[in-house]
């Protein structure tokens, strides 16, 4: 469904990324782990158009993304929730849903949408008329995701969804995100918190300083001393 | 009685620069910059309102409608070949291109006309005293302050219901955030500077209706003062331009009345020393924090 080729990405003239390749099927979960500073976010923002890659392709069903225009990736069905949530604080939660759905025109789809999105997280719609700036950071996690999913992707970009939070709500949140897989979307994540993000994935990719050092199934992974030194706290 | 007449005037100069000051709050909000030209769009649609009137021989609202639609094309024109391209250099480097624009677009005015005044046709609008509650109020104080009020309503209308009012305000909170919404920034940043020109635009043709005499400079001080009102109101909120607006339009109004006519123009500035020493975010800016 897409696979990066061998991308070199640069912050000026600092390279973030080093000649980095994934690939993801169609149905997978797929997660991306390393330490801060590794790439990880400078990869997703890559994939859903906020960055553009000095070298390298970036082909989504078929199609080379790599440059374009954050928006003309959205229509193509990549979400991206970025790290930190970045919710529109000024604006309700119904807006902000109604924000994810900017691309789209069929208004009883788009209702539809944000009925399932409520039935995913029933605390948005008790709090639908509330600006986003007042919810907790759980809340505003789901809030992003939710909105990401108004776009109805085929592949969902999510970037640290457990940064913050308590350990009862991750947990909440990743059975979320593997109801959402099961659902049918293909997801790509981004997890501080390796032994969870292993825990539901089908493949992963380990990135230290701008390089993949690692790939394979999480039981690979977890099979692996290096992954568990670094990773999953040693053991 | 006296009294309360100036603060008719000063209600209804207010909304003039309540109209700009939208502008000067709404261009910051989504790009952060002081777009110092915008007082100079103020003129232009005086004199566009005012050909359209007497060359196109339009009466007031075909006038100001034209004007609006073509300060609105002015306006985009200024940002995309002044702006745009500085849209990631530093903010000073904005802010200097913004008074380049500024000077140039008066020094065009006055290549292309000359520099000698002009005056709008006495008979634009109606000229009537009407007795309100014992107060003898001019008919066209009230009515600018109607289509002023009219036009902000709109604006507020466009601002919260409509998809590119959302986008507006998506733009202006977090631009990486709207992009991953799909939202077109540099379209929605047009958009803005559209609005916010036409608006402006609209004083400049309201200005002219109202105080007759009308020049290729007159954009400079009325622009300043509607950055001070939008300064005073909190820069980058719209409610706060339109009441800093009309706030600012009293004071001086009752400066003029207590006897110290020739300093009202001075009033406006100390309004701006005092607000930047006591409440540096304005009247109805918030401290903003942030939530990790």
């Amino acid at each position: 469904m897409l696979r990066v080729e061998e991308i070199n990405v640069y912050y000026g003239n600092i390279q973030a990324l080093k000649d980095v390749s994934l690939e993801i099927n169609q149905g997978e979960i797929v997660t991306l782990i390393g330490a801060n500073g590794a790439g990880k976010s400078t990869l997703l923002k890559t994939i859903s158009g906020l960055l553009k890659p000095k070298q390298g392709q970036v082909i989504y069903e078929g199609r080379n993304i790599a440059g374009k225009a954050a928006q003309a990736i959205v229509k193509m069905g990549i979400s991206h929730v970025p790290e930190g949530r970045r919710v529109f604080a000024n604006m309700t939660v119904e807006e902000n849903l109604d924000l994810g759905a900017y691309l789209r025109k069929d208004k009883a789809g788009i209702r539809e949408d944000a009925e399932k999105v409520y039935g995913l997280f029933p605390r948005l719609l008790e709090r639908r008329k509330q600006h986003s700036g007042t919810l907790s950071g759980g809340e505003q996690q789901m809030l992003a995701m939710g909105r990401a999913l108004m776009a109805r992707p085929r592949l969902l970009v999510l970037d640290e969804p457990s940064m913050g939070l308590a350990p009862l709500l991750v947990k909440t949140i990743f059975r979320i995100i593997e109801e959402i897989n099961a659902a049918g979307t293909t997801i790509l994540l981004v997890e501080q918190n390796a032994h969870m993000a292993l825990s539901i994935a089908s493949r992963a990719y380990v990135l230290e300083t701008g390089r993949v050092v690692l790939s394979g199934t999480p039981d690979e992974l977890n099979a692996s001393e290096k992954v568990k030194m670094a990773y999953l706290g040693g053991h | 009685m006296e009294l309360v007449q100036q603060l008719v005037n000063g209600i209804s100069l207010g909304s003039i620069y309540a109209l700009i000051a939208l502008g000067y709050t709404m261009v910051y909000g989504i790009v952060k910059l002081i777009n110092f030209a915008h007082g100079d769009v103020f003129m232009v649609g005086s004199f566009m309102g005012f050909y359209s009137i007497t060359i196109l021989d339009l009466s007031f609202f075909p006038a100001l409608v034209l004007t609006m639609a073509a300060c609105a094309l002015f306006g985009v024109a200024i940002e995309r070949i002044a702006y745009k391209p500085l849209r990631n250099a530093t903010r000073i480097a904005a802010l200097i291109t913004a008074i380049g624009v500024s000077l140039l677009i008066e020094y065009g005015v006055i290549y292309f006309r000359g520099a000698q005044p002009e005056a709008y046709p006495g008979d634009v609008l109606p000229k009537e005293t009407i007795s309100l509650f014992g107060l003898s109020v001019s008919s066209q104080s009230i009515f600018i302050l109607g289509v002023s009020v009219a036009l902000m309503i709109l604006l507020q209308f466009i601002v919260h219901k409509t998809k590119i009012g959302k986008a507006m305000r998506a733009v202006s909170h977090d631009a990486d955030a709207a992009r991953l919404m799909g939202i077109n920034v540099n379209n929605t940043i047009s958009a803005t500077f559209a609005i916010g020109s036409a608006l402006a635009g609209a004083a400049g043709v309201i200005f002219g209706t109202y105080y007759i005499k009308i020049e290729p400079l007159m954009g400079i001080i009325p622009g300043l003062k509607a950055f001070v009102a939008a300064v005073l109101g909190g820069i980058g909120i719209i409610p706060g331009a339109m009441v800093g607006g009309l706030l600012l339009g009293v004071i001086e109004a009752l400066v003029s009345a207590l006897g110290y006519s020739l300093w009202r123009d001075g009033a406006a500035f100390v309004v701006l020393i005092l607000i930047l020493i006591f409440l540096p975010s304005g009247l109805f800016g918030k401290n903003v924090r942030e939530k990790v």
